[in-house]
This record gives C-alpha cells, sequence and structure tokens, in this order.
C-alpha cells in the first residue's frame, strides 16, 4: 500500500480519507516554534466534490489513493453514461453524470480529455483546457464593433452559456478556456 | 487581461511552478530597504546599551536533541557537521566565561519548516542580558520592537496585552491547559470544528489548540505576550516549582504571528544533560535519529552560567508585520524554492 508523509502534500495530490478519495487543495504548514508542527489541507472529496478541511500532525503518513489520470477520446453520450476511449488500447470506460458534472458544458465528440481513474473506474473528467464550439444562438453581431469591448451572452452546441464580443455571429465557432469558462477568440 | 478571482477553485494554476527565467526576487525594493533600516535599528538599539555584537560558528559537531527541531547534516569527511537550528549553545558558552550582555543576527536553518510563515532558513535575533529576570526582558522586547517599527514604518504606539498560558486558553476556550485531560482538549477540539487525523496526545492537542484556537485570536496590530508556560514545554527554560510547575518562559506574539521565544535560561548541567537525553530518548521512540550531545555546552554550565535571561526573534517575520506583509515571500529575497 502505497503512502504519503506530509513533507509531500502538495496541491493536486490523491489521497485516501476515511475510504473516500481526495485531492488536496491547499496545504498550509502550521507549527509553534517549541511544539508539535501540523498541516493543515483543505481536501476535495473526488466523488462528491465537497471541499473540508483537515488537520495531520506533520511527520505522519496517510493512504495514497489509487487514483489515475489517463488521457481519453469522449465518443458520444447515451444520456445515462457517457462513454470514453483510450485511443491507443480502443479500451472503454463509461462516465456517470456525477463523473462529469463539470466538464459536461465543454464535451465534444472525439476531443480528448483527462479521465480520472479510481480502482479503475471513471471518478471525474477534465475537458482540454481550450475547446472548439460552435455557437448555436446569440443577438445579431455588431458589424465594425471590435474596439468597446462589450458582451453578449451566446449559446453554444453543447448548451453552455459564454459571454462573446458582440460582432461574433451566430453560426460561428469560438474557442474557450475551459478553467475559466471565457471566450479566447474566434476560430477561422 | 485575467480575472484572477475565475481561478480561484484552480490553485494548481495559480501555485505553478516559477518559469526557469524568474530569477529576480520576490521581495520588493520597498520590503528590502525596511530589512535594512530595520538591521541598522537593531544594531543602533544595542550599541547604545553596551551590548556587545558576537558571532558563533553555524555549523556544529553537536545539534539539538529536540524532537520538534530537526537539523540539516551536512556531510565533512567521516564526521558529519550541523547547521545550527539557534546560536544558543555557543552564545551561552560565551556567557559562561563571563563576558557580559551579548547579542547576535544570524541565519539558522530548521529542517522541512516550509509555508506562509515559515523558510528552513531564515534571520534570527538572539540576545542575553546578565542579572535580568522575565520581567525586565519583555520590557525591553517590546522597546526593541517599538524602535525597530519606527526605523521600518513610523508607526503609532504599539499597544501590548500580556497574559498567561492558562488566561489566554481560559478567555478563549474557557478550559484550564493545566487541568486539562486528553479527552476533554479532544472534545473543545471537535467542539471549535476541527477536523484532525489522530493520534494526538495531550501536548499535541494543547499546541493544536494553542496556534488555531488561542492565538488566532490575538488582537492583529498588538503584540500579546505569553508567559507561564506548562513545565513540559520548559525546553532550556527553569522551571518554578509549585502546582502546577511552570517554566519561566516567555513568548511575544505579533497579531497571531509568534515572533519571539524567551526564557530566564537554565544553568543546572545535570538537569540541561537530563532533558537532552530525554529528548533523545523521545526521538529514538518516534524512529528518528539521536542527535549527538553539545559536550561543550554542558561543560559551561558545570564551569557556571551567570544568571540571565535570553530571548530569540524572528526578524522576517518582524519586518513582515512592521511593513503590513502577508508572507514570508514578500520580505525574504529568495525563499527556499528558489535559493
Amino acid at each position: 500500500m502505497a503512502t504519503y508523509s506530509t513533507n509531500e502534500f502538495k496541491s493536486g495530490l490523491k489521497i485516501m480519507l476515511d475510504g473516500d478519495p481526495y485531492a488536496i487543495v491547499e496545504n498550509e504548514f502550521v507549527k509553534p516554534g517549541k511544539g508539535q508542527a501540523f498541516n493543515r489541507v483543505k481536501v476535495r472529496n473526488l466523488k462528491t466534490g465537497r471541499v473540508i478541511d483537515k488537520t495531520f500532525k506533520s511527520g505522519e503518513s496517510v493512504e495514497a489513493a489509487d487514483v489515475m489520470d489517463v488521457d481519453m477520446q469522449y465518443l458520444y453520450s447515451d444520456g445515462e453514461f457517457w462513454h470514453f476511449m483510450v485511443p491507443d488500447t480502443f479500451e472503454q470506460y463509461a462516465a456517470g453524470e456525477a463523473a462529469v458534472t463539470d466538464a459536461r458544458p465543454w464535451l465534444k465528440e472525439q476531443d480528448i480529455c483527462t479521465v480520472t481513474l479510481w480502482n479503475n473506474s471513471p471518478l471525474s473528467v477534465l475537458p482540454p483546457n481550450f475547446v472548439e464550439l460552435r455557437i448555436v444562438e446569440t443577438d445579431p453581431g455588431i458589424r465594425g464593433d471590435t474596439a468597446t469591448g462589450g458582451t453578449k451572452p451566446a449559446t453554444l452546441e453543447t448548451g453552455a452559456v459564454v459571454k462573446v464580443p458582440l460582432f461574433i455571429e451566430e453560426g460561428e465557432i469560438i474557442k474557450i478556456d475551459t478553467r475559466t469558462g471565457q471566450y479566447v477568440s474566434r476560430v477561422k | 487581461m485575467i480575472d484572477k478571482n475565475q481561478y480561484e477553485d484552480r490553485n494548481e494554476v495559480l501555485y505553478a511552478p516559477a518559469p526557469q527565467t524568474s530569477w529576480e526576487p520576490d521581495a520588493s525594493f520597498e520590503a528590502l530597504r525596511q530589512r535594512a533600516r530595520m538591521l541598522d535599528s537593531i544594531r543602533a538599539y544595542f550599541r547604545e546599551r553596551d551590548v556587545l555584537e558576537v558571532e558563533t560558528p553555524l555549523l556544529s559537531q553537536a545539534a539539538t536533541p529536540d524532537v520538534y527541531i530537526d537539523s540539516f547534516v551536512v556531510g565533512s569527511g567521516s564526521r558529519s557537521r550541523y547547521l545550527h537550528t539557534s546560536p544558543e549553545f555557543a552564545m551561552k558558552r560565551l556567557l559562561a566565561t563571563g563576558l557580559g550582555d551579548i547579542y547576535q543576527i544570524v541565519h539558522v536553518f530548521r529542517k522541512d519548516e516550509v509555508g506562509r510563515l515559515h523558510n528552513p532558513e531564515f534571520s534570527m535575533l538572539e540576545w542575553y542580558r546578565v542579572g535580568w529576570n522575565l520581567a525586565r526582558l519583555i520590557d525591553e522586547v517590546v522597546d526593541l520592537i517599538t524602535q525597530a517599527g519606527d526605523a521600518v514604518f513610523k508607526r503609532k504606539k504599539i499597544a501590548i496585552f500580556q497574559l498567561s498560558y492558562r488566561q489566554s486558553f481560559e478567555n478563549a476556550l474557557r478550559i484550564d491547559p493545566h487541568e486539562a485531560n486528553t479527552d476533554d482538549l479532544r472534545k473543545i477540539a471537535i467542539g471549535q470544528g476541527l477536523e484532525v487525523a489522530e493520534p494526538m496526545n495531550r501536548s499535541d492537542w494543547l499546541d493544536l489548540l494553542f496556534s488555531e484556537c488561542v492565538a488566532v485570536d490575538f488582537p492583529r496590530d498588538a503584540l500579546t505576550v505569553i508567559y507561564d508556560y506548562p513545565a513540559d514545554q520548559a525546553a532550556l527554560a527553569r522551571i518554578k516549582p509549585g502546582i502546577p510547575p511552570l517554566a519561566e518562559r516567555f513568548e511575544v506574539f505579533a497579531g497571531p504571528i509568534e515572533l519571539a521565544n524567551g526564557f530566564h535560561e537554565l544553568a543546572d548541567a545535570g538537569e540541561q544533560a537530563a532533558r537532552f537525553a530525554a529528548e533523545n530518548r523521545r526521538r529514538a521512540k518516534q524512529n528518528k535519529p539521536e542527535m549527538p550531545v553539545d559536550q561543550h555546552f554542558l561543560s559551561a554550565l558545570q564551569a557556571g552560567l551567570p544568571d540571565c535571561s535570553g530571548v530569540a526573534m524572528g526578524l522576517d517575520r518582524l519586518l513582515m508585520w512592521l511593513g503590513g506583509w502577508s508572507s514570508l515571500q514578500e520580505v525574504i529575497p529568495f525563499t527556499w524554492d528558489r535559493a
């Protein structure tokens, strides 16, 4: 069984707590000059997404979560499951709704996503940092207005709504930063 | 332009490793100039009072056996040397010669202590006053900080609060830290919403409750002095007999941040040797390497340490507080990750 010492704690590390896999979000070292040191961490439950605080005595060990990030191609959704495939091996995985909650607005067929597997089943899905999606609905563009910096809402083919500059037209394909949910540029 | 708030839930983005090209200091010119003024004012303070500046070795053949402090080991021929975690032992050897009042400004090293308020290499001011009691030394600490505050950044008068370790727990948590047992402390911690991975012993709980529930509420713009520590937290302080016995030790907090630690110095060579041995036994129990005890220091105590009080202060944290900065990265030119 792999373990991590509190010395190795850093954001992103995956550990087991009370039977659930967690990712460390934040790690703060607390120590009185003449006393026991502690690591005060914020951890995110990878099943529920809930963030909790936990304090560990520095120097203690914690069980590592058998969590693996694998790049997979998004194939399709049948409404109940979202299906992914490892391109090299053609191995397929079905992710439930909880696993795709955050990624859903950005999932486009054939895009390569990072799927987090816990004990070999999908726990969460991270979309690519940038996706290109078609606008299916937005107010008509204001021709020539590229300078005022105003924005309007636009609905994408996945159903996500993002703010776009006023000159963007319905039917155009735009590039989005999925980490911020912000419009980056228009795609020719 | 990137709105940083957008990244709130994406720490990995903000805390990504600095690119290779960022060779410049994290600390601003303003912080570095404040540091120089602070050091100047401290040296002037001691010059006016005839306290002698000294220098002692950074690399020693012995190390502190304190179970909570780990020394860096440096290879040197067949025998290892240890980077000092404080100049205490060597300065006490000087005191035992009858040199009189002394101070030192020096970098010290503590393994694995990295965080917003910790850098494994940090700047320490340590000084000793012969024939002084703790109350007098506490007044001097406050006086020195006030003067350094004027030098760094003209401040209003700094407010001071003094209370015993017991009072501080009674005020914050309504318990007597000398009486409460492990179960009482655990219940208090849970009641305060602390989620703690056990096992924790009684003194672990006290340390955690003190920093998380007591010190956090110390007034931000004031100095808080805590005295009369439990005897098992005495380190190198004398112990006043009584029920309970209390350590003749104080700590100074700037807001919630621990700034200085002072002792009425233990002078009994036999008791000192016994405390070192006890710490080494605790190390062995925790599978930590035992440390070679400083025999020169014990010999100096045997020869006779004058009755004295001494205090060590973290200068990076002092600057952080006086200048209104929020992390050590803002006042140390190159912190651990970029040193």
